[in-house]
């Protein structure tokens, strides 16, 4: 693994992608949380 | 002659006039490709011989950008007095105002390239090594191909915001498969190759979303 | 349902790192690629969940063409865009390996292109709804979708006969590879699948709720005459 930058590289790749895809979710669902709170005064 | 003909005929001869009293779509379409051709000339040294390997794309990529601007314009004329939503309303099939459409860009687009083409053969110096007649038929599949997706998505993008941006958005990526075997096609004619393969792809290609787009264009007018 | 999801994620977590331990420590190492070979257990299970999930795109943009529920058009939405974060993760690893392997980033082979087109043609849907107004777009879009999805035989025709000559770089001749190497695969690509499965199901509560309060707007500014109609 350490003697393998490639190796490392693609493997963090896949989950910077996913992690980010996750954290654009979650930020639209803690949004919507705030919109909510908002309709219901 | 029966009813959906007939509106076919009326719309596309209104076009047609239309096009002829303004001559808007094909003097822009005109230019702009001469442009392409000029600009393109600057990349690679046009009268070698290897011109004839990249003419295919450089003929096809012209005549791309050039149809875009007038599939911008198939719809928008029909927005401004609010016709599109008379056709709407009215009986008229949806399918015979879209096969109008079609037919009225195919010949705006046909006219551009047979008015191009004598242009391109003299600024690349290019002499065909294989049979011309089955250009003729690359040239027939290839432009009802662009022309059939492209009046399709043109009524889709304007639906949406920015539609001049979005025809191409929607239109290139789903052509790709035309596009390879549009330019794939006239560089093995040009080349004397076979290119049988591409020609029955092409025509595959046009019976297919020939098909689909008039199951589906009366959903995409109707969408509300 | 609420107590089922935090259970799911835990096993999903729990299958994620089981598969990476047997991509990792478990699947021997490939003799003449070496530890790069590893990126396999990624990069080929993305595809295929990529895959997977287009075609769940397809055939809910059929469903909701002949049937018009809002539910057939939420997972269309879902599983088109989870289908291209995972379409990216392919695109991303593939370089990453052919560089060491081939010593190139990208060559216009067959599986590259045809993946890349198929990327191109799915972000373009992706463009349509977001740029269209929101009333339409489930019928634009699912019309898109269709061409799209019918799009993809061609894609691969062309590009199989367009570069016919290209190297077998994914398990090639196919049956010569090692059982453990297969286990790994297969782990990777199931605990990937479940990854997916929650990501779309979240993406699925998000853009539910989405809708329950823009109807809430909508529904506010109808009751209370007094902003706009002034």
């Amino acid at each position: 693994m350490r003697q393998n930058p490639y190796l490392f590289a693609a493997y963090a790749a896949t989950w910077i992608i996913h992690i980010t895809y996750l954290i654009t979710i979650v930020r639209r669902y803690s949004r919507l949380q705030r919109e909510i709170e908002g309709l219901k005064k | 002659m029966s009813a959906p003909t007939g509106i076919t005929r009326a719309t596309l001869l209104k076009d047609l006039r239309l096009e002829w009293r303004s001559k808007d779509a094909i003097n822009s379409m005109l230019f702009f490709s001469l442009l392409v051709v000029v600009v393109f000339s600057f990349s690679f040294d046009p009268t070698a011989e290897e011109s004839r390997q990249i003419a295919g794309g450089l003929i096809w990529v012209a005549f791309l950008f050039a149809a875009v601007v007038a599939l911008n314009q198939t719809w928008a004329r029909e927005i401004r007095n609010q016709v599109l939503d008379a056709y709407r309303v009215s009986p008229a099939p949806a399918n015979s105002l879209f096969l109008a459409k079609t037919l009225g860009n195919f010949i705006f687009v046909t006219v551009l390239e047979a008015l191009m083409t004598p242009l391109f053969i003299a600024f690349y110096r290019l002499h065909s090594l294989g049979p011309e007649w089955q250009l003729l038929l690359v040239a027939i599949f290839g432009t009802w191909a662009l022309v059939v997706n492209g009046t399709f998505f043109a009524a889709m993008s304007l639906r949406t915001r920015s539609r001049e941006i979005m025809l191409p958005l929607l239109l290139f990526p789903i052509s790709i498969p035309a596009i390879l075997a549009m330019v794939q096609s006239t560089t093995a004619i040009l080349n004397g190759e076979g290119a049988r393969f591409w020609i029955v792809l092409l025509a595959t290609y046009d019976l297919v979303f020939t098909t689909v787009c008039l199951l589906l264009f009366e959903t995409v007018l109707n969408a509300e | 349902m609420k107590k089922v999801f935090p259970i799911l994620v835990v096993l999903t977590g729990i299958l994620l790192s089981y598969a990476l331990y047997q991509a990792l420590v478990v699947a021997p190492t490939e003799q003449t690629m070496g530890n790069v070979q590893r990126i396999f257990y990624y990069h080929v299970p993305s595809a295929w969940t990529a895959f997977i999930l287009f075609f769940v795109n397809f055939g809910a943009s059929i469903a909701y063409l002949i049937k018009r529920r809002p539910t057939a058009d939420i997972i269309a939405l879902v599983s088109a865009e989870v289908g291209v974060v995972f379409c990216t993760v392919v695109l991303v690893t593939g370089p990453i390996w052919a560089r060491p392997v081939w010593g190139i980033w990208w060559t216009w082979d067959m599986r590259l292109t045809s993946t890349l087109v198929l990327w191109l043609i799915y972000v373009s849907y992706l463009f349509l709804r977001r740029f269209s107004s929101s009333g339409e777009t489930p019928l634009l879009a699912a019309a898109l979708a269709v061409l799209g999805a019918l799009c993809v035989p061609f894609v691969y025709f062309s590009i199989w006969f367009f570069r016919t000559q290209h190297p077998q770089p994914v398990m090639g001749g196919g049956g010569s590879i090692d059982p453990r190497m297969m286990h790994a695969l297969l782990i990777n690509w199931l605990a990937f699948s479940c990854f997916a499965f929650l990501v779309c199901w979240s993406r699925y509560r998000l853009e539910k709720l989405q809708r329950e309060v823009d109807h809430a707007h909508a529904m506010k500014s109808l009751l209370e005459p007094h902003g706009s109609a002034r």
